[in-house]
């Protein structure tokens, strides 16, 4: 019997709530597929499967918070023995499962308002019900004659206190950062003119839906210039740095209520231009409307923030632990740049690089910042 | 479409890419990505509906025109004469 436990999404988080089961019990369930959609302090988190197996039995109900590690499931694995034949399953019930394609904050707000998500129409991709749908629907008319009283809503949280928790949980993350991790900094300047003409002439000729963002190529170049240095991508645990074979960008993202996560893009090195793109944007979206996965939440080996939108020059971050390394781009503005002994505008952008002095030093960390600007110099290469 | 349909539509885009933003009496001159704090990513989804609800595309080289509700409006009008002015599908 395998246990089902509540994962840990984030090094800040402790507890989670169940907001609902994908899943009933005799269901098969398969690896990576999602169980169950979870509420933190900073996101709704569609959790997937460890393992692959038939639910057995459902430990902790929607709506229950428990701390990370409590067992939410259990599952029969392969091991176990055979299964029990069909008709010893229980029969599920006459109502069916509400396997209406939506957004985890959109259950999360359905289920408050007692709202049957079958009733509702879905205006994102796939018919896909999102917040605001659920908004735009009228009060559930009562007919006339009596009903069982539906069960009564629980208020839903006011925005400070969503908003409190998640600040909790960024000053947790961010104080013990500080705190266990000796930083160093060091800034470079990259030259983004190579970058900025290739991406306007390749723009100028792709689709829109193939358009490219130049912060695609800067995590590319991010990427790949880790594979240089290895040191910077892995974890401090246990008192040694343990490198990571594979390269996860986390992408720290401003939520629009305020907050801060940082999903991560997978294998990223790995991805090409257009499909990093194309995941980055995905990404972004669904950080910022609810439907991120477990998986994005836990697996990141370096992350990289950017506040070049927001017009700040550099930024120097605060490492998440137990990532060993973050790495900051700015606004790209255009600055005087001398090219072969003349003077001409040249668009540049300030990287940084903040990282932990037990796992590197600052020799081997500027080589990832320099490698970052060799890289940007071929962007067709990327 | 009317200006004033367009301008409803354009509001309607945007109040997608930004719920949390009082669009109710946005000025025409407020600048709309600092003003919204629109990042890369918002901006490109905003373009993208604008392509999908009034059918135009609209090159990199011409976003600085769309810096305001009215440079929106100067822009786009012309070029959505075309589209429908029944009423767009809801803003997905």
């Amino acid at each position: 019997m395998y246990e089902f436990r509540m994962p840990k999404l984030g090094a800040d988080m402790d507890q989670g709530k169940v907001v609902a089961w994908r899943k009933r019990p005799g269901d098969p369930v398969t690896k990576g597929e999602i169980i169950v959609d979870v509420e933190t302090d900073k996101a709704a988190v569609e959790v997937e499967s460890f393992t692959q197996g038939v639910l057995d039995q459902v430990l902790v109900q929607p709506g229950e918070k428990v701390p990370v590690g409590t067992v939410l499931a259990t599952l029969r694995i392969a091991e176990d023995a055979e299964v029990a034949p069909a008709a010893a399953i229980p029969a599920r019930s006459a109502q069916p499962l509400a396997a209406v394609a939506a957004s985890p904050a959109a259950r999360r707000r359905a289920s408050e308002l007692s709202l049957d998500l079958a009733t509702i129409h879905g205006s994102g991709p796939g018919g896909r019900i999102q917040l605001e749908d659920l908004e735009r629907q009228p009060s559930p008319v009562h007919t006339e004659t009596p009903a069982p009283p539906p069960a009564v809503p629980s208020p839903p949280p006011p925005a400070e206190d969503a908003t409190q928790r998640m600040r909790q949980a960024i000053a947790a993350t961010m104080s013990r950062s500080k705190r266990e991790i000796p930083h160093y900094y060091l800034s470079h300047t990259l030259d983004l003119g190579p970058a900025a003409l290739w991406l306007a002439q390749t723009n100028a000729v792709r689709p829109l839906e193939a358009r490219l963002l130049l912060g695609a190529l800067l995590l590319k170049a991010t990427a790949l210039a880790l594979r240089e240095v290895p040191e910077l991508n892995g974890f401090w645990e246990a008192g040694a740095f343990r490198p990571s074979a594979r390269i996860h960008l986390g992408v720290a993202v401003s939520l629009r209520h305020g907050g801060l996560i940082a999903p991560a893009l997978q294998d990223a090195d790995q991805a090409s231009l257009e499909e990093l793109n194309r995941r980055m944007t995905d990404l972004v979206t669904r950080a910022r409307t609810g439907g991120l996965r477990s998986s994005e939440l836990t697996d990141a080996t370096l992350t990289v923030t950017s506040l070049g939108d927001r017009g700040v020059e550099a930024v120097y971050g605060v490492i998440h632990p137990p990532q060993v390394a973050l790495v900051g781009l700015g606004k790209v503005v255009e600055r005087p740049w001398v090219v072969q002994g003349r003077l001409e505008p040249r668009l540049v952008a300030t990287a940084t690089l903040a990282a932990d002095h037990r796992a590197s030093d600052g020799h081997r960390g500027g080589l990832l910042l320099t490698a970052m600007d060799r890289l940007l110099q071929a962007p067709e290469l990327l | 479409m009317t200006r004033e349909e367009l301008r409803a539509l354009l509001l309607q885009i945007l109040g997608h890419v930004a719920p949390e933003a009082d669009l109710s009496q946005w000025p025409d001159d407020l600048p709309l990505r600092e003003e919204l704090d629109l990042d890369s990513v918002d901006f490109y989804g905003f373009i993208l509906a604008l392509h999908k609800h009034l059918g135009v595309t609209v090159p990199e080289a011409d976003y600085a025109r769309l810096g305001t509700l009215a440079g929106c409006l100067a822009y786009l009008e012309p070029k959505a004469a075309g589209a429908s002015s029944t009423g767009p599908s809801p803003v997905a």
